[in-house]
């Protein structure tokens, strides 16, 4: 962010907007909605605000990969960088379908089927949609409000093997509990190139969990990991399974590491904090002044000695 | 208002003193209301000598509200403030991450040579007072400073809340801030910060930042009526390569009142009261923060265990 204006002088229209885009791209996923009426209430000026929104929510909603239902209840389709194909307009490469977004409202407003030059060549989407397959059963098993989709990221037209191309896969899992003042979201993007040469896959990833409860508070778990993997090339159905393999058991993995974080910040970090209760196991004598000028010559002991 | 609170309890924590300074922006007239109602982590000023801050040397950076803090690391780069986390002893930068650079802010009284802590209620224009020699730093020709029945009461609860600390904490920093109401009452304000040792080799840092504010309403029978606000902020977080970044962090806000003989002194009704309220405020953290918090992320992805029970059914 940049300086904030002095004191006295009032703050210009693009100084107002940078502070509205602030708050709106910081939202907590599942939660711009309210900070966007908050935002509103306090800008007072609906043009800033507007102008704000058109800013931050298109890239909100593709950071928290966003999925949105699509015109025609065919399911879902995510919103991410990869299926963009220009700022209003996102491609859902399993139903080949193209659809208009209303980013502020989250919505999907036209629909239309992918035309030729927008879909992978008959050869790419071999692979892709046999690891759409095999991925989407993992999905489905692991996460119960779980959405994917895989991408060509580059060489989609690629007629027959001898190149290297590229893939990425997305995986989506949002809960959401505003009753119970809790939220969260799972996401995991998955990059891979298939070298043709080497007949080598190389996979990277990287996973984000976050969660936010807000009762009586505001506590937000905010964590990610970066991981990276290979394996052979192989027939399309065979890549995809083994693909799929190393998503899951990275993924598993990583729960269990967070699990883990977990208890060593709770058993160690945590406790190294504040006891229970002092050390003589009885609550702090407050009315005992004797036991005050006791302990305090020994805390100046303490604290000579330190 | 309403609007302003609403959007602290979403913003990322660690980034609530941008928060804040955007809100004091676009509600210049509701600064006060902003500035009394919203908890920052607790910001100490820096010892004058920068030994323990191994690769990085701090500049003050003004504003109109407080006096930020930035920090050049070692490769000359500065770091925004909206990435500092919290502040520890030893200053250090995590891992090659420039944009996690730890700072400790604590202000020295070098007549008393204690440090305390800083906040709005010991702040008047950019100095803040020491609660150990009741003077301003940097010097403030007319300062507030509490009245002599209020100093002393200060003097006392300094030193007696100095020892509860220590008993608790075993280490951290902590401060009394006392002074008159309006209505013959007074209001005393009671702050701790602790940091927790980082564990070499695998980064775990936590630090926990209590604020406790009593409003204490004239004497009438021998009693007074006593009413508690706390606020305790709490950061935990580890990075390294394995597990990647865990950062847990936030804070829990609790009220209690009560109205209680002023037979042993206010001391004592203030100390029994904050007390209470600290380990109910511990047991809450470690159900929210490891709880529910946890809790969602098994939501979001049932470990196997639980996947293998539902199997059956599907």
């Amino acid at each position: 962010m940049s300086d904030e204006a002095g004191a006295g002088e009032p703050l210009s229209d693009h100084q107002k907007r940078e502070i509205a885009v602030w708050f709106l791209s910081n939202a907590p996923a599942g939660e711009i909605h309210y900070v966007a009426k908050d935002v509103r209430a306090l800008l007072g000026d609906d043009a800033v605000y507007e102008a704000a929104a058109a800013e931050a929510f298109p890239e909100y909603n593709k950071a928290h990969l966003v999925s949105l239902e699509l015109p025609d209840r065919s399911g879902d389709i995510i919103i991410s960088t990869y299926g963009e194909l220009d700022k209003n307009n996102y491609l859902d490469p399993r139903t080949a379908q193209v659809t208009t977004v209303d980013h502020i409202k989250q919505t999907c407003t036209k629909l239309r089927p992918a035309a030729d030059e927008e879909l992978p060549s008959a050869y790419i989407e071999e692979f892709r949609s046999a690891l759409d397959v095999e991925l989407s059963k993992y999905v489905a098993e692991a996460y119960p409000k779980g959405v994917c989709a895989v991408y060509c990221t580059n060489g989609k037209d690629i007629e027959g093997p001898g190149a290297n191309f590229g893939f990425a896969v997305v995986i989506s899992a949002a809960k959401r509990s505003p009753q119970n003042f809790c939220n969260g979201s799972w996401r995991s993007i998955w990059t891979m190139e298939f070298n043709y040469e080497l007949q080598f896959i190389e996979i990277k990833g990287k996973i984000q969990v976050d969660a936010h409860y807000f009762e009586e508070g505001n506590v937000q778990l905010d964590t990610n990991i970066d991981r990276k993997d290979s394996t052979i090339m192989q027939s399309p159905g065979d890549c995809a399974v083994s693909i799929t393999n190393i998503i899951r058991h990275h993924e598993s993995e990583y729960l269990s590491s967070l699990e883990e974080s977990y208890m060593k910040l709770s058993d160690a970090t945590f406790k190294d904090l504040r006891r229970k209760l002092p050390v003589t196991r009885t609550l702090f004598p407050w009315h005992n002044t004797l036991a005050f000028s006791l302990t305090r010559d020994l805390a100046k002991e303490l604290a000579l000695g330190k | 208002m309403e609007a302003a609170m609403d959007l602290m309890r979403r913003m990322p924590p660690g980034s609530a003193e941008t928060a804040l300074n955007a809100l004091l922006s676009l509600l210049p007239d509701h600064s006060l209301d902003l500035l009394s109602q919203v908890d920052l982590p607790l910001q100490v000023t820096p010892p004058p000598v920068t030994a323990g801050l191994p690769c990085a040397s701090a500049f003050w950076v003004s504003s109109p509200w407080k006096s930020l803090l930035g920090i050049r690391c070692s490769a000359g780069r500065r770091v925004p403030f909206d990435r500092v986390v919290f502040v520890t002893k030893c200053a250090f930068v995590a891992s090659g991450a420039e944009n996690f650079c730890i700072l400790f802010q604590v202000c020295m009284d070098k007549e008393n040579m204690k440090e305390y802590i800083l906040c709005e209620y010991n702040r008047d224009a950019d100095s803040y007072r020491s609660p150990w020699s009741n003077k301003y730093d940097p010097p403030l020709e007319d300062g507030t400073v509490p009245s002599d029945e209020m100093r002393n009461l200060e003097i006392e609860a300094n030193e007696v809340f100095s020892v509860y600390r220590d008993q608790y904490y075993e280490g951290g920093i902590s401060s009394v801030y006392i002074w008159e109401d309006e209505d013959n009452g007074f209001i005393a304000c009671f702050l701790i910060k602790k940091d927790g040792k980082g564990t070499r080799g695998y980064m775990q840092i936590g630090s926990w930042d209590a604020i406790h504010v009593i409003q204490v309403g004239p004497e009438e029978e021998g009693a007074a009526h006593y009413c508690l606000n706390s606020t305790v902020m709490l950061s935990l977080t580890t990075d390294n390569k394995q597990s990647g970044t865990f950062n847990l962090s936030g804070s829990i806000r609790r009220q209690m009142s009560m109205t209680l003989a002023v037979a042993d002194g206010h001391l004592v009704n203030m100390g029994k009261m904050i007390e209470e309220m600290e380990g109910k405020l511990r047991n809450s953290l470690d159900q929210v923060y490891f709880g529910k918090t946890r809790e969602m992320v098994c939501t979001l992805r049932p470990p196997p265990e639980v996947l293998n029970m539902r199997l059956p059914d599907s």
